[in-house]
Order: C-alpha cells, then structure tokens, then sequence
C-alpha cells in the first residue's frame, strides 16, 4: 500500500461536511500556521519540495517567494480550478469529495502570501462543485476559518469562487487572470508576471487545486517528513486521474515510487486491460504530452524500468520519454487508431486556442484538417511531413504553452507511430474498416533508441 | 420578454460584485450573464447582453466580446434540453461517437440543431473533466455519465416526462 496524504480520509462517510472533516484533523494545519510567521511557511513550502501540480511543475515554494510586496497594495491568491487538459478529472475529485481540504490548503497559503481576498476560478461546467465549495466556504467562516480575524489571529480572509464559462485556455495562469478580470481569456504576454502583476494589476499566486491541498500535509507533517516520500525532486505524493482502456478507471494517489507498469496492471490502481487486451500506448501526463509506444513505456531507452514520477517519465527528453504533466493518464489498448485519437486531440486544441497568436490560430485548424483527410483515408504521404512541418512552426512561437499543447501530441504520433500514418495513406479504404493493430508497438526494443 | 432581473437575483448580483475591488465590478461579467443565460430563455439575446453591460457600467462591446468568446455561452436559441457530448479522446476511445450518432438518429436533428419541437439541442463539446466515466453529456448543471444506448433513452424519456 502507498502512502496517502490527501485522499486517506476521502472514504469516511461524510467527509464532505465540516464536522466530520474537522473530526477526522481538519483545519489543524490552519492553527498551526496562524502561529508561524507567513514567511516561515514560505520556506517551509519550500523545504518540501513540493512541485506544482497542474502541469508545469514547477517549485511551488520558489512561486510563493517571488511574489511582490509593494507598500499598500492588496496581495491575491488565486485557485487554478479550471482543470480542463483531457485525461485529467483528479481536481474535481478532491474538490467534490473533500472540499474542506482545498479550503484549509488556501487559508493556509493566503496566510503565507498575505492574501485577503483569495479566489478559487472553477471551470464553468463543473457547476454542481460550485455549490459544493460555497457550502464548505459557509461552513468555515461560520466555524470561524474565514472572515475577519480569524481564531484571534489578527488575519482576515475570505474565499470567492468564481465560475469560468468553457474555456480551456483560463487554465492558463495569465488567461485565467483576465477571465477573472471578466474578459476574454487571452494570455498576457510575460513579463510582468502575475507574482509581480497579476489580476487588477496587483501581485498574485495563481497555484492548482492539489498543490493548495498538498499545503494541508506538508504543515501537518512537516516539511521534512513530507520530502521524504518520493523520490529525487517527485517529492510527497501525486493524484493520478487514469481513463481509457483500462479495468478501474478513477482516482489514485501514488507516492511516486512505483512503475508504470505497475501502476497499469495491478489491482490496487487500474487493473489491467478490458478483455484480455495488450496495451498499445499511454499517454501520461494529460493530451499535451507525448504519446509514448507500450515497448518505451515500460521501459526507457536506457533500458531502465520507467517509474511514476517526474524524472523517469521525461527520461530520454520527447525522442523517448514524455512528461508527468497534469497526471492525467490515457490508455490505448491494442484496438484503438492513433490517427483517429491524436485527431481528435488536434480537434481539441483547435477548438480551444484562443486566436491571439496566427501559428497557434491557423495551425491548430490545419493540423486537424489534415489528420482528419488521413483518418478518412483522403491523406497523402506527403501530409505527413506537412504535419511535422506545422507543429515544428507552432512550437516555442506563441505567447502561451498552449502551442506547445497542441504541437506535441501531433509530434509523438508521428515520431512514434509513422508506419501507422503511412498505412492510413497506402491503405485508403482498408482504413475506414479496420484498425492498423497493435503491430510492433509492444516488442522489446533490440537496440537503445536515440532521437 | 421585458429584460429585468427579478430583486432576489438583483441582490445577488451586488454581492457579487462586492466580492472584488471598488471599480472592479467588470470581474463580475462571468458569473452575472450565467445569471443572464439561465433568466432569459438559456441564451443571451443582444437586448440580454446590453441589459447586462449597463448592471456592470461596462460598454455593450465588452459583454459581446466576452460572450463569444466562451463556449457554455448560447448566442442562438437553444432547446429546452441541451445534450452536451463530450467528443475528446479518452471519451473517443469509450465509445462517443457511437452515442453521438445514436442521439443524432434517435432525436432526427444533426450536432448543433434543435428538435422541431423546441425540447432537445445536440452539442459536442471538448473534454468537460469526466475521462474516466466516459462517454459522457452535461445535461444543464450535471454531467450524465457512463453513456449506454439504454441511458440515452432513459434520459430523454425523463427529459420529456419533465417537460409535461
């Protein structure tokens, strides 16, 4: 059994409601860290080596530290609730099951930053979680964890959920801030960045749901205990949301320690196949990042065992690694066309570029015409270079990752599934009927693969 | 159709806006036309959008541009039921389109169109969270999940059955 920091309570009935939650140990964290000084918590963050988890990765602690204090100016936390990458639904989780953890995970870090007025931006059709978190927001302020000095602290603070309306790009730190700010949701070019002017102009931490529910362990247990669990820079734990063909899809929280592999087929996590099926491919860390064969999952290119964690899944950079991303994880079995899918992706990230930047704009739309035309048995051989071609002028050439969102999937199907674009091309009829298969995809690499 | 919020939801709208600064009443925009949109008939005719821009001392333009731009914003009447089906990939690989094209044939009406009778609107949408209860539709505020034929049937009969 792995350890579980955030979700251990998740399965007590009643977690939901404030006093069962605080029962169980909720809001201890908050007691402790309203006797602290704000910029001890900072270093403690620090000290954890918590990552953020939205995505980026990048040290939460290290965000906190940048943010700027300007004489008489409001601070602001915001929550990166938009969760909206395909594969990934583990914010949803924490947020409709253990809501209380998100709010003592950002009393806490407005504590830190010195934030007042913290913001929690949910995505529009998580409608029924906006309810949820303003009923655990009532439920803290009447038991005195919000509003005006709270517990004799001197420190006030209040909680605002805010409701996106459909759009993937206010996941964006910058495209989020102007939603808020009630605009269109087209990121901002950086600098300035938000910790120095973020929404109104102000200094702002945006961080994700699980790295502000992450912040409830770390002061529960201390930093120390929490770095150890891990490994490497992976410290404490990681939620999983894992789809697609598999046994148990849902929710699983890994210490990041065990292998892929592992994490596939055995019954504590996602149980295998459906059917007796073999794995053809997976896609780890969310849509954007690179689809990886079964035969480079398993197994890098140094011929090492691939782990759950943040190193181990880029090992081999984009030639034979991928990333852990947003953690959210997608299976394809033996069955499923990886033209058809990595289609419906660039369909995806069409539908969402925002239109500020033209090789994102225009690319975004051509990158799923052309796979389409491939998927439907109308592609010519030379469409796939003309896709390599296109994602290679989208990449590093917006003002956002979400570019760089939408140029990677269509570079990894390629890079690793060429033979089953080119069979689409030769085969223009077979292709509309059967499924190019799991073909090679599986078999033991012979030879280290390099870029 | 007059254009007018009712009190309850007019005090509703100043709290909202006291959750943000002075002057910043703009940041309200969002939550105030899902008010809107769920008010007046589930989307946002330009009288709508204008009434709304004058609540928040904004300029007619800065509500259009923000309407268009977000996709749970309907600037076409919408029917009374809107099936919302996820299209992405990991919905994709249980099945979507299979249930797309049973709720296309079922209901007579292509993706985007609304049934004669005004009760049902057909909508792909990109990844709405759900990937691991695929395939799935929001229908108004909750998500429907783990799609069958069966569940299809079963929702629209419960839809029709609402609606008398």
């Amino acid at each position: 059994m792995s350890i579980k920091l955030l979700l251990d309570k998740a399965n007590v009935p009643g977690i939901r409601g404030y006093e069962v939650y605080r029962r169980e140990g909720g809001y201890r964290s908050v007691e402790k860290a309203l006797k602290m000084q704000p910029a001890d918590i900072v270093e403690e963050v620090k000290k954890s080596g918590l990552r953020g988890r939205g995505g980026a990765g990048f040290p939460t602690g290290m965000k906190w530290s940048f943010i700027a204090k300007p004489e008489g100016v409001p601070r602001h936390l915001v929550c990166n609730a938009d969760e909206s990458e395909p594969g990934t639904f583990k914010d949803r989780y924490l947020m409709e099951f253990i809501p209380h953890l998100l709010i003592e995970g950002m009393i806490v870090s407005s504590f830190a930053l010195g934030s007042n007025t913290s913001y929690i931006y949910i995505r529009g059709e998580y409608a029924w979680i906006t309810d949820i978190l303003e009923e655990a927001i009532a439920e803290a302020k009447q038991n005195g964890w919000l509003g005006k000095n709270i517990q004799d602290s001197g420190f006030d603070c209040e909680i605002y959920v805010q409701r996106g309306a459909g759009a993937y790009i206010c996941g964006e730190e910058t495209a989020l801030i102007e939603s808020l700010e009630g605009k269109r949701g087209n990121p901002r070019i950086k600098p300035p960045f938000p910790a120095i002017q973020g929404v109104w102009a102000r200094p702002t931490v945006v961080n994700n749901v699980e790295t502000l529910a992450a912040v409830v362990p770390i002061m529960n247990i201390g930093a120390e205990e929490y770095a150890k669990i891990g490994v490497g820079k992976s410290t404490g734990t990681k939620l999983i949301s894992a789809c697609g063909n598999i046994n148990k899809p849902g929710i699983y929280e890994i210490d990041m320690t065990i292998s892929v592999e592992e994490f596939i087929y055995s019954d504590e996590y996602c149980g295998g196949i459906p059917n007796g099926k073999r794995l053809k491919a997976c896609i780890p860390g969310g849509s954007s990042v690179p689809i990886l064969p079964a035969n480079l999952l398993f197994t890098t290119a140094k011929g090492e065992k691939r782990m759950m964690n943040y190193e181990s899944l880029s090992d081999g950079g984009f030639a034979t690694g991928t990333m852990m991303g947003s953690g959210g994880f997608i299976v394809l079995d033996e069955d499923q066309c990886v033209v058809r899918h990595t289609y419906t992706l660039a369909r995806f990230y069409r539908h969402e570029s925002c239109g500020q930047c033209s090789p994102c704009r225009e690319g975004t739309g051509w990158m799923e015409k052309i796979l389409k035309s491939i998927e439907e048995g109308k592609g010519k051989m030379s469409d796939i270079d003309l896709l390599w071609d296109i994602q290679r002028r989208i990449e590093g050439n917006t003002i956002c990752p979400l570019g760089d969102a939408a140029a990677w999937p269509v570079a990894a199907a390629i890079r690793h599934f060429r033979d089953e674009f080119e069979w689409h091309v030769n085969n223009p009829e077979l292709c509309l009927t059967e499924n190019y298969g799991l073909r090679h995809y599986a078999d033991e690499l012979q030879v280290p693969v390099s870029a | 159709m007059s254009v007018q919020f009712s009190e309850e939801k007019l005090t509703k709208i100043g709290e909202i806006i006291k959750r943000y600064p002075e002057g910043k009443q703009k940041s309200a925009l969002l939550p105030v036309l899902h008010l809107a949109q769920d008010e007046f008939g589930g989307w946002l005719d330009v009288p709508v959008m204008d009434y709304v821009a004058s609540l928040l001392s904004i300029e007619p333009i800065e509500v259009y541009e923000v309407a268009s731009f977000y996709s749970m914003y309907n600037l076409k009447p919408v029917g009374k039921f809107m099936f919302e089906v996820c299209q992405t990939g990991p919905c994709m690989l249980n099945g979507s389109d299979d249930i797309i094209d049973y709720i296309k044939q079922k209901l007579n009406i292509k993706v985007g169109e609304t049934t004669s009778d005004g009760m049902f609107t057909l909508k792909t949408v990109e990844c709405l969270g759900a990937c691991g209860y695929a395939p799935m539709m929001q229908l108004g505020k909750h998500y429907r999940e783990h799609l069958t034929k069966e569940k299809v049937d079963a929702i629209i009969e419960e839809c029709r059955s609402k609606a008398n």
